[in-house]
């Protein structure tokens, strides 16, 4: 094994060129265990720790630009106001010694259903900087996840940042296990109202092959939504709205039984978590819709 | 290949260090460290925990060349590290720490022992002995690293504070009632401290 210590990050760009099967090592926090396990021998270690930048971040007019190595415990402390969504997720990650290493980078690269920042990225909506010597392009977090553990990166890309939409409503995030820490998840479930436009986004975790979004659920509430007239009239959801919903977010499931759950309770828990989401978010935008009134 | 650390406030080198070890093996195998644990190797139960450049990491989850050049605290530094905060509000490095033929002879005695020759303890290692929060005492280390860094942080923490900041520490003996008293005390102590 060799281990690579790139000093920036055209030299790590370089090195992966030049060594695509070299495995990124920025927190450890899934990379140490596959080594430690010896599940995993890779040729190269590709240390990513001295590259300063991948752990800033920049928030602009509409995003966040959130360096790859940027610590959960930072992006808590520091980036609760921009991505709600993202920053109690983060709070779900394990506990605060892996909160403290590990970071959003890792979890894209390593791409596993059970990522806890995936479905707070898939409900915000975000896209993913991929960069090469070759140049560097976005990937529309839709089309990241390719397969369980397996991401749309190719050979020679690293992760520089990810690109994340700055909240324009309540966010909520949810996760079912046995504990409040050092939980992988059972399921999870993200929820995003975006008033800009209308319309909400979601995220499921762990409950199929990749992270996915319940677009048949999405569709049905913003028709819902906008057929009410709910987004101007701030009245409650309604009962059988928010049902619907969550059968809908249920069936976009497609999950296994294992260690963790079995195939029908998670199907049966993400319809919870989204019923409960909904309420959340909804209640917190009808509590944000009638201060804007009452200052106006 | 080598590693440059420093390691408690002294400059160490580790030699023959194969590319995927880990922080843990090299304190505890090649520095002759064995104060933090090697249990779990997955970053579940804390037992490992030291602070790297301040922060609280579990140290089987970082790979040894990771650290080149970085600043690693052990539970064996841990007195003189709190003795040299209380005094001066830190160390410069080099300047203070605990040489590390010291650090591997560290010992817990109390200054209450019977043999009356005590060894300094940090307030939180103090506070787990007066508490009774000890009983085999494996995942000790890393939660007196843990509850530390948490006091440093927050002098004056409640209860959910210190749950979650404990949170990443398995203890299977003591159903971690002793060791709430254990950091409430220290806090307590802290505080009356000022």
């Amino acid at each position: 094994m060799d281990f690579l210590r790139p000093a920036s990050w055209e030299e790590a760009l370089a090195a992966k060129a030049e060594h695509p099967t070299a495995v990124p090592i920025a927190g450890g926090t899934d990379v140490m265990v596959e080594i430690n396990f010896d599940h995993r021998r890779p040729e190269y270690l590709l240390d990513l720790n001295r590259i300063g930048e991948l752990s800033e971040w920049e928030v602009g007019e509409e995003s966040v630009r959130l360096g790859a190595s940027v610590p959960y415990t930072r992006i808590m402390e520091r980036l609760r106001g921009e991505l709600p969504g993202l920053a109690l997720a983060s709070h779900t990650v394990a506990s605060p010694q892996i909160r403290n290493r590990g970071g959003v980078g890792g979890n894209l690269g390593t791409a596993s259903p059970a990522g806890d920042a995936h479905p707070a990225l898939l409900a915000a909506g975000a896209e993913v900087e991929a960069e090469s010597v070759r140049g560097s392009r976005l990937i529309p977090i839709d089309e990241f996840y390719t397969g369980v553990k397996r991401n749309a990166l190719a050979a020679d890309e690293l992760i520089r940042a990810v690109h994340i939409k700055k909240a324009d409503g309540p966010q909520q995030f949810s996760k079912v296990g046995t504990r409040n820490a050092m939980v992988i998840a059972v399921c999870a479930f993200g929820l995003a109202l975006h008033p800009s436009s209308r319309t909400v986004r979601t995220g499921i975790g762990s409950a199929a092959p990749t992270p996915v979004r319940a677009k048949a659920a999405e569709e049905f509430l913003n028709a819902a939504l906008e057929e009410g007239g709910f987004w101007d009239n701030g009245k409650i959801i309604t009962p059988s709205v928010a049902k619907q919903f969550a059968e809908l977010c249920s069936a976009a499931c497609n999950p296994i039984d294992d260690v963790r759950g079995t195939a029908s309770y998670r199907r049966h828990a993400v319809g919870i978590m989204a019923r409960r989401t909904l309420t959340w978010t909804w209640e917190s935008y009808r509590g944000t819709a009638a201060s804007t009134e009452g200052v106006a | 290949m080598r590693v440059n650390f420093t390691v408690n406030g002294r400059p160490q080198e580790a030699d023959d260090v194969w590319e995927g070890e880990s922080l843990l093996y090299v304190l505890r195998e090649r520095l002759g460290l064995p104060g933090s644990k090697n249990a779990c190797e997955q970053g579940e139960c804390g037992s490992c925990t030291v602070r790297l450049d301040g922060v609280p990491v579990c140290s089987c989850l970082v790979a040894a060349g990771q650290v080149e050049g970085c600043e690693v605290v052990t539970v064996e530094g841990l007195a003189d590290y709190a003795k040299q905060r209380a005094e001066q509000g830190g160390c410069a490095t080099g300047a203070c720490g605990t040489p590390l033929d010291a650090a591997k002879q560290w010992e817990a005695r109390p200054s209450d022992s019977q043999t009356g020759e005590g060894t300094e303890l940090s307030p939180i290692q103090q506070a787990f002995i007066d508490a009774g929060a000890v009983q085999c005492g494996f995942c000790t280390p890393g939660l007196l690293v843990a509850a530390d860094e948490m006091l440093e942080r927050n002098p004056t923490p409640t209860d959910a504070d210190i749950r979650e900041a404990l949170s990443g520490n398995l203890c299977r003996c003591t159903g971690y009632e002793k060791i709430m008293d254990a950091v409430r005390l220290a806090a307590a102590r802290q505080g009356e401290a000022v």
